[in-house]
């Protein structure tokens, strides 16, 4: 089977030689697809970042492999969205079988005018591999492989690391830490933090194979299939020809035994026949849903698997973990600039734990409706899918994951609408990408439009030859109607715009406030408020 | 203030009764109790209203203890 296919070498740092233990702005701790892309975002805003692994490889092993449409669009400001998307296999629909009849089909992405698709599929070390060659072009980004973090010393003011090299150990300090060593957290452990939640008993085979097939570009989900009976199964295209199945196997399964190849290869063949196939990777999962009760302690912050667990029905795990970086990225950097309150770094945890528990919930339930608990749960499950090929109702309750979308944040950050709003847009949700066409005619789309920082988007008052309006200090300012044209009215549509409304995006594209008319007294205030100063 | 009604709304509540006995007649108490899931579900959607069904549910419980 399959190794690790990226490999990196350590390197001494001059921290190590330096006489007093040398101090850091912020130090991010493991190198996953969280930390990476919370070091990317903070290095691009010209915040210094040292990042941490006790690794010095990609590729081993196989997990995430469904990115969604927010995932894509904050990688895409981070500048490897394009190479992801070219790579992976794009999909947006899912189909769920009982048996061997179809339920269902669902869209994830009915309408036209996105850059970024409902999902991609794409082996996450590939996702790692592009996130780290990001992060080696980008200066005052410090990515030192094999370098495992051993011992934590909290302090008001950071946080004093002993780190284990192949050359011995060394210390460093940081004015912040940031926790993205995964779902067996270091830092967590030694902070002594409860990771409370709910274990699944059933076990999971999860497969990845070979083989040239040409089943659809969708993700097929099956109740109780002949091919393996009374449980369920799971199938997505990858790249490379690559397939990954999920079976479920039952609380009673034996791990060591299910991944024996003939046996695995058993299980497979009634699946696959009669495509031929090779078995890249193999494993056997038990899911958990459980988070830490806080996400801040201090200076030390926690993001991703450290910080959450979910089940990965409905691809919800580095998802989230990378909502969580861009929430932090931003918010981090105005702190550490004098621009941002302290309550920055609370909203912080608020935001990604009602995130969290969002996540957590849907994940829970996915999973209870997969495994039901006792006999008369299983009796209920089976009434709802009884009933699913004769009621719209019960197919609406059939659950085999409900796929990651943004959280609409209850954010103090927002500045409550004055004026009611129809359309995609939502006060505390990343606002809807739109396709707009530039003064040469060129297209392009709103989200690569926006900036690092926050955004005052203002619609013209309409007029042809007016003056192009004003800014605020502080914010970009984009002009619908001047900068870019909403040539076939969807931006309109999406963000209900009547001429002169005005809107105030975060830096992480999240909208925060909104007006009919552009007031600058009024921007400003909600640009305050945002910043929570 | 409750939402559920437990006023008798059958004009003849013996023929009501009556239905639900007959579509278990002749059942193992195994269909019977996959009757009865898919029965909750049909009437629970048609009530459409997660308050009331909460309030059938601890009104069923309830009954229970007081046989
Ligand atoms: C079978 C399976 C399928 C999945 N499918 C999906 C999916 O389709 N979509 C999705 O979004 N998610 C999916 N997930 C979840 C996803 O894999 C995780 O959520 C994701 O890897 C979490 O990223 P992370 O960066 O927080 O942690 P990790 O990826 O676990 O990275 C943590 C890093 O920290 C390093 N580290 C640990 N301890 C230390 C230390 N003491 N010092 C220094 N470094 C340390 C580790 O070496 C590692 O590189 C799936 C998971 C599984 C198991």
């Amino acid at each position: 089977m399959r190794q690790a296919i990226y490999r990196y070498d350590y390197r001494r740092s001059g921290d190590q030689d330096a006489r007093a233990v040398v101090r850091h702005p912020v130090v991010v701790v493991g190198a996953g697809p969280v930390g990476l892309a919370a070091a990317i975002d903070l290095a691009l805003r010209r915040v210094p970042v040292v990042l941490l692994d006790d690794a010095d490889r990609i590729g081993e092993g196989s997990r995430g492999i469904c990115w969604s449409k927010r995932t894509l669009e904050i990688l895409d400001r981070l500048g490897v969205g394009e190479r992801l998307l070219a790579h992976g296999v794009t999909w947006k629909l899912g189909k769920v079988f009982c048996g061997d009849e179809l339920l269902f089909s669902f869209d994830l992405l009915p309408e036209e005018g996105h850059k970024m698709p409902a999902f991609i599929n794409l082996q996450q070390f590939y996702l790692e591999k592009a996130l780290v060659d990001r992060a080696l072009e980008i200066d005052g980004l410090d990515l030192r492989w094999k370098n495992r973090v051993v011992g934590l010393e909290w302090r008001n003011d950071g946080a004093r690391l002993t780190i284990e090299t192949p050359q011995g150990r060394y210390r460093l300090d940081a004015d912040w830490l940031i926790a993205a060593d995964g779902a067996r957290s270091t830092i967590r452990g030694l902070l002594g933090l409860d990771f409370a939640g709910v274990t699944f008993e059933d076990k999971f085979l999860i497969a990845d194979v070979r083989m040239a097939a040409d089943f659809p570009t969708e993700r097929r989900f099956w109740f109780a299939p002949t091919f393996h009976s009374g449980q369920s199964a799971l199938m997505h295209r990858q790249p490379d020809d690559v397939w990954r199945i999920d079976l479920q196997l039952g609380p009673d399964a034996d791990p060591e035994a299910e991944q024996e190849p003939r046996r695995v290869r058993a299980r497979l063949d009634k699946v696959l026949a009669p495509h031929a196939y090779e078995l890249e990777w193999v494993s056997i999962y038990t899911f958990n849903c459980r988070r830490l009760d806080h996400f801040v302690h201090g200076r030390v912050i926690f993001v991703g698997d450290s910080a959450h667990q979910v089940s990965p029905f409905g691809a919800r795990g580095a998802n989230s973990g990378i909502q969580d970086a861009e929430n932090l990225a931003w918010k981090l950097t105005a702190v550490l600039a004098g621009d941002g309150g302290a309550a920055l770094i609370a909203s912080y945890d608020l935001e990604r734990v009602q995130a969290a528990d969002e996540n957590i919930g849907h994940s829970t339930r996915s999973t209870d409706f997969m495994s039901p608990h006792s006999g008369a749960e299983r009796r209920l499950r089976d009434a709802v899918l009884a009933l699913a090929p004769k009621a719209e109702f019960a197919r609406r309750m059939v659950n085999s994951g409900r796929l990651s979308l943004p959280t609409v944040y209850d954010s103090p950050l927002s500045t409550p609408d004055e004026a009611p709003f129809a359309g995609a847009a939502k006060l505390g949700a990343p606002v809807p990408d739109a396709p707009l066409m530039r003064p040469d005619g060129t297209a392009t789309h709103l989200l690569e439009n926006l900036r690092h920082g926050f955004e005052l988007i203002r619609v013209t008052d309409g007029g042809k030859g007016a003056a192009r309006p004003d800014g605020v200090d502080g914010m970009a300012l984009t002009v619908i109607g001047a900068d870019f044209f909403d040539h076939n009215g969807i931006f309109t549509q999406r963000f209900d715009a009547t001429p002169g409304a005005t809107y105030l995006v975060r830096p992480d594209q999240h909208l925060c406030a909104r007006w009919r008319r552009f007031d600058p007294v009024a921007a400003a205030r909600a640009h305050r408020r945002a910043l929570q100063r | 203030m409750p939402k559920l009604v437990t006023a008798a709304q059958f004009a003849d509540p013996d023929a009501a009764y009556r239905a639900l006995a007959d579509a278990r007649r002749n059942l193992s108490d195994a269909a019977a109790a996959e009757l009865d899931a898919r029965l909750v579900l049909i009437l629970a959607n048609h009530i459409g209203d997660l308050d009331v069904v909460r309030e059938a549910i601890v009104l069923a419980k309830a009954s229970r203890d007081g046989r």
